[in-house]
This record gives C-alpha cells, structure tokens and sequence, in this order.
C-alpha cells in the first residue's frame, strides 16, 4: 500500500499537523518508504495467531474506587500558555 | 578529567564510606568537568548546580550521621524525559517549551530517596526518536570518541546520546537512559559504556515522557556492569501509579556480580548475522563467544525466525502509539501555544511549529496506520507478529537457554549527517529492537574496538525478570574484554 498526496494532506489534517504543499510532497515520498519497507510483513503467515496486547502475563491491577488525589487545580494549569481563575484558555470554539 | 571523575559508583561509595572524599567534593569534581566539557560535547541541557550541592550537603550530612543510602552522593545525570519537580523537562521537544513539572517521576524519586544527586538535564532525540541525537531541539550530541587519527565529530547514538556521553566524557558518574527500540544500548555500544533496558514492567513508568507505551522501560548507563546492577536495583519497583509496573521482588543485583557461569546455557543466535555486516564485528561476537565457552558456557547455536520481522512490525506499533500519546500536544495545557483563527487551526500551528521532522514523520505513520480501514493490514498484523517474535523467545527459554548473546549494533559510531534516510537510520536497531517488542531484558557491553580504534558493543538477552543473569555473564565479559576510555580528553576546555 502506498499514500498519494491528498491522503497525506488528510492524514496530517487528522494528526492536527499544519503542512504546507511542499512539506506534502515531500512525506510523501518519506511516508511510501516507510510504508514499503513495513510491507515484509506480508511474508509471515499470522494465521490463528493472538495479537499481543502485554508482553508480561498478567490480569490488571485494580484499585479501591476513592479520591486518591487532587485539589490543586493551581498547580495542574500552572504549565498552561493561558489560563484564568485555573481554567485552561482556548480560542473561541462556540458562536 | 579529575581523578573523582574517573571513580566508578562502586569506588566512590567505598571512598565515600570510609571518608576518604565527600560528597560535596564529588559533586563539585563532576560540575567542573561539566563546565569545561559540556560545550564541546552538548549533553547537558540544564544543569542544576544549586539543586546538586544542596544533595550533596546533604549526603554528606548523612554518611556523617551513619545513615548512608545505597546510592548516597553520587553524582548522576537525568536523562530530559524524566519529569523532575521544578527542573526543565522537555524530552528535548520545542513543543514542551518552558515545561517544570510540579511533580517527580517515580525512577528518579527512587534514585533521590536512595540518595543520589542530580547534575542536570541530559540532551536526547526528540521524544526519544531517533537514533543519533541529530533531532532534539537542542542540538546534536558529540560523541567523545573519534576515529584515531580524526577530529571529526561522531554521533553517540540514540536516543540516550546525551546520557551515553556524559558518561563516557565522565560528566556524571552514571545517567538515567531510556530504551523504547534501542535508545539505551545503541549509544551505550556507541560510547564504549554499559547500559541494561530490563524487563518490560521492572521500572515505573510513571512520570516519564510517554513514547510508546508498550515499549517503553527506564534503565541505567553507567561505566561498568556493577554500577549497572547497582543503579538498576535503585530505580526498580512497583508502583501504584503505573499499573503495568511488576510487583515482583528486586533482587540485589550486585550479588550477581562475580558468580561463576559455568554450566551455563547461552544462545547464539543464527538470525542476527546480518548480510552487509562489517568483518569486525563478527569477529567480536565470536571473541564474545570464545570468552563465554572459556569461562564456562555452554555455546548452542538457536532459531528466532521472526527476528528480520522485528523492525518493520516496531514501525508500525511504536508510531501508532507514539501518535495517540503524542495528541496531548496541542497548545492548551503546556509548553507550547502558536495562535490560529479557531481552535483547530491553533492545534494545527501548534503542532506544526513544535514537533521537528522524525516526529512529525511518526505521528503521521501513526495517524495513518491507525485510521479507519487500515487498522486491521497494519496495527493488528504487527501485534500478531509480536507475538510470533516472543515466541521465539519463548521457544529459546524452553530449550533451556539461560541468556542470548548478539551484537548489539551493526557498525560503530558514524558522523552527524552521513545517514538522512530514515529507514537506513531505523536500521541501526535491528539487533536492539526484538527485546523491545518481547518485552525482555537487554544489556550492552563495551567488548572491543574497531579499526578506526571506535567502541562496539555486544549484547546480552535475558528471560523475563531475570536481570541478575545479564549482570552475571555481562561481567565476564567485562572482565575478559577490558574497559574502554577515549583516547585524549579533547572535549575539555
């Protein structure tokens, strides 16, 4: 399988990355590499195989369901570009 | 270079003990060396000399009291994806600009609660991806060695470049690395040290910056094994906060150290020679098997047939985890923000202006193989062949296999800008990548050089949780193959 320019194009706009016409152009080539060098994986033969989802055999840890944490909403958007009263500012996203 | 500086943990915590040097004294050796090198060699980002001294002060308070930690007033540097509380952390990203957690990563919680005092900040690839330190947003790493008779620069590997030549230029007496695919080996094998990616789940990942979640592992780099062992035992443990931390014991690995491995089972395995792969470093694995049979092993040559599958199925999984790890960029919560005309353009600009090339190239892989109708051709098979390349693990184990000795690298250390295509760069971890994706401990060590006099490195592979075994057979080859220092100190001023 390989991409073509417009689905690079949507791609990038999926992963919210701003890519110009040339920047495209030129994942392009670099994405079909990549692509191309993914596809020895059609010689191995996955039939009946499970997919992994943990390479350490375990069921997963459970907790009692408290609070455990928080009450420092200061400290949580102290990192933030912009923020007011401990919200996170945005750009208007309602009209 | 200093006659501290060149102490390894083990002997600085003998002198420490017996109050032949302080803590202090240590600390202060190893900043000096940090500001006459670090310019040449770059692998300090940050370097926090208030925050050492204030350990180091306190250390010697400590050994002064008789209440010594394990890894008290040693000198180490933090590799930029451990979050540290009110230090810049960055995983070497534009994008995490200005970032000082308000919280500290369990690894390096552990290794202060045991003592140890932080130097700083160490460059790496951005994200940790890539594999020579040419993309962090702070510039490349030098490696301190260099071919003889060449003062052209040389990359350390990656994406621990920066851990691996601060120890080497011994700027630290030991870093914090991190290894999703190969980023602790590969530059460990580069630099002529030693460093161990240990079982998937033996280190919390709690606190550091995510790459590829099912990949990822914490582990030490240092110069010799035993501070390895050393280090490991420190930064090991369960944690609550990361549920796919093991609540297994940690075992004292230093008592590892020394133990005979006659009787033992090593496997060579018959895959992992590679066509194209330089004389030299065939000849070194056979020099690694000879040391090994010589000490006492048991040589068997084995199968792990889907080892050339393992690159291409990493490909696949550790972009397509990288980008949904990755969305927590956008401008809102930290770092970075460039404004656009709405919200989605703001992402867009955001992203755009933060992330360099190799990142954006994986998020976009990510995105892709992860969309819909792709999902199953891509993701699921590379998950399955997953499995099949832990099998071949598995199979070993069963054999009776008690450790795997490989190369660890193809080649040794290359120059800044000599390899730009990106699948040619991935090939550096084709040896390193397979532990990832089973989920098994890994350790490089320095075991010859080439003929350009540059370092190379062998690994061992390990069962599941059985670390103490890597550090046991890993010694005799440190002993057998001698430590490895560069030449001249050119990188001080």
């Amino acid at each position: 399988m390989s991409v073509d320019l417009s689905t690079v194009k949507r791609v990038a706009r999926l992963a919210r990355i701003k890519v110009d016409d040339e920047q495209a152009e030129k994942m392009t080539g670099e994405l079909n590499a990549i692509l191309g060098f993914v596809e020895q994986l059609d010689e191995v033969n996955i039939e009946g195989v499970e997919p992994m989802t943990s390479v350490v055999e375990t069921s997963m840890k459970k907790r009692a369901d408290g609070q455990t944490d928080g009450g420092y909403a200061d400290k949580v958007v102290s990192n933030a570009p912009v923020s007011e009263d401990n919200f996170f500012m945005v750009p208007k996203v309602v009209e | 270079m200093t006659e501290l500086t060149k102490l390894t943990i083990a002997e600085a915590r003998d002198k420490l003990a017996a109050r032949d040097i302080t803590a202090s004294e240590l600390t202060e050796s190893y900043l000096s060396a940090i500001d006459a090198g670090n310019e040449a060699i770059n692998a300090y980002i940050a370097v926090t000399g208030d925050i050492a001294r204030e350990q180091a002060k306190a250390s010697d308070a400590k050994i002064a009291a008789g209440e010594a930690r394990p890894l008290e007033g040693i000198p180490l540097g933090i590799k930029d994806l451990y979050a540290t509380k009110g230090v810049h952390t960055q995983a070497c990203s534009h994008i995490l600009d200005g970032f000082k957690p308000e919280y500290e990563s369990t690894v390096t919680q552990n290794l202060f609660d045991d003592g140890a005092v932080m130097l700083g900040k160490l460059n790496m690839d951005e994200f940790a991806m890539g594999s020579s330190n040419e993309t962090s947003f702070y510039g490349d790493v030098v490696n301190p060695w260099r071919r003889n008779g060449s003062d052209k620069a040389l990359v350390p590997g990656g994406s621990s470049g920066g851990s691996a030549a601060a120890v080497a230029a011994h700027m630290c007496a030991a870093a914090t690395a991190s290894d999703t695919g190969g980023s602790i080996r590969q530059p460990a094998a580069l630099t002529g040290t030693v460093g161990i990616k240990p079982t998937y789940g033996r280190c919390s990942r709690w606190g550091m910056v995510a790459f590829a979640s099912s990949l990822d592992q914490a582990g030490p780099i240092g110069r010799t094994v035993r501070d390895n062992a050393i280090l490991l035992k420190s930064m090991a443990s369960v944690d609550a906060k990361d549920t796919t931390s093991v609540d297994a014991p940690v075992p004292n690995y230093e008592d590892f150290i020394g133990k005979s491995i006659k009787g033992m089972k090593i496997g060579i395995p018959k895959e992992y020679h590679m066509d194209g792969m330089p004389e030299e470093i065939e000849k070194l694995w056979q020099q690694g098997i000879a040391w090994l049979k010589e000490a006492g092993a048991e040589i068997v040559e084995i199968s792990l047939p889907h080892t050339k599958y393992a690159l291409p199925a990493y490909y696949i999984v550790a972009p397509a985890e990288a980008s949904s790890n990755l969305a927590r960029y956008d401008g809102v919560r930290y770092g970075l923000r460039v404004p656009g005309n709405d919200i989605v353009e703001m992402y867009e600009n955001t992203r755009a202006a933060g992330f360099g090339d190799e990142v954006k190239r994986r998020v976009m892989i990510g995105t892709y193989v992860l969309s819909a109708g792709y999902y199953d051709a891509y993701y699921l098979k590379a998950q399955k062949v997953r499995t099949l390349i832990k099998q071949d693990f598995d199979n070993a184990w069963a054999d009776g296999v008690d450790a795997i000795l490989t190369p660890t690298t193809p080649d040794a250390a290359f120059a800044p800008g000599e390899i730009t295509d990106p699948v040619t760069m991935y090939l550096n971890d084709v040896f390193t990548v397979t532990a990832n994706m089973a989920g098994v401990p890994g350790m490089s060590i320095p075991a010859g050089l080439n003929k350009d006099g540059l370092p190379l490195g062998l690994q061992l592979i390990g069962k599941p949780f059985e670390e103490g075994t890597l550090f046991q057979v890993g010694e005799v080859i440190e002993q057998a193959a001698g430590r490895f220092e560069p030449s001249a100190n050119w990188w001080s001023k």
